[in-house]
């Protein structure tokens, strides 16, 4: 048996803080991801199992934030769940149970790093990232955009000072670099 | 220029790339008598028009999906934008 030690997306163990006066950067380690892909002329079907999932099926720009899968709308008839990766490290595979034929289910854990941005600053911070409304954004609200030519998901989050932000794992040193820089300028 | 698409609502164009005429919707059937005269002229020619033009746009910096969208060349106004899926569909195109 191998004994391989998890690193994180910007190595290291622990998950990286970057703490600024008015904004915390973390990088979040706990999301299990896996993205659902409605086929055709099962739509009903697919939309009926993340009711069951979700509560509601996330609309177009929307998140929903349940517990303990959430899910946001990423394209026409996708999805990306997540869920927290202790208890629900084979989400995938817990997924294509629930969905069947009904839709095509993709793990995405090792391709998505996530940094959660807190603190008063946030709107500025993000205002130089990317092109987000982020003041007309309200909690829920998930917008695929660029930050830094990558593209990114924003998610608003409940916390009026919280967004958290996917960006692609292999570029996380960059989508970092991007933050900090931000970070630094918002001052 | 700003198109307004369909489910996102108004959006900046430098989210998207341009992807062609939307004529490319109508692939020729390769089983036709005339099939390499008509992949010929799929492939290669195209109208120019100083006027209203439909065009494939791919929202890449957005929710990834493919738009028709109506624009006119010569002002850069666009009086419509759909999802091209909507559009193939409705000229019977994926079933």
């Amino acid at each position: 048996m191998h004994d391989l030690q998890p690193v994180t997306a910007l190595g290291g163990a622990d998950p990286h803080i970057d703490t600024f006066d008015h904004i915390t950067i973390t990088g979040n380690n706990g999301l299990a991801l896996a993205s659902v892909a409605a086929r055709m002329g099962h739509e009903k079907a697919c939309h009926t199992a993340l009711k069951k999932l979700l509560g509601t099926v996330p609309a177009p720009g929307k998140a929903v934030l349940h517990d303990p899968e959430a899910g946001f709308w990423m394209g026409p008839d996708q999805w990306m769940i997540g869920a927290p990766r202790e208890t629900h490290e084979l989400l995938a595979d817990a997924l294509k149970n629930k969905f069947g034929d009904a839709a095509s289910v993709t793990e995405q854990s090792g391709a998505w790093v996530c940094f959660d941005v807190i603190g008063p600053a946030m709107p500025d911070l993000c205002e130089r990232l990317c092109a987000v409304p982020i003041r007309r954004m309200v909690a829920g609200d998930a917008q695929r955009t660029m930050i830094h030519q990558l593209g990114c998901f924003v998610i608003r989050r409940d916390n009026p000072e919280h967004i958290r932000i996917l960006g692609p794992r292999a570029s996380a040193g960059s989508l970092h670099h991007a933050l900090i820089t931000a970070a630094h300028s918002v001052g | 220029m700003i198109i307004d698409h369909p489910l996102l609502g108004p959006r900046d164009a430098s989210e998207f790339t341009y992807m062609g005429d939307a004529k490319l919707i109508d692939r020729p059937d390769w089983q036709s008598q005339t099939a390499a005269q008509e992949f010929y002229e799929y492939g290669y020619l195209r109208d120019n028009p100083a006027g209203w033009h439909e065009e494939l746009w791919f929202h890449e910096a957005g929710d990834r999906s493919w738009l028709v969208v109506t624009r006119n060349t010569v002002t850069h106004d666009i009086s419509k934008v759909e999802l091209a899926r909507d559009v193939a569909r409705a000229r019977g195109r994926s079933k």
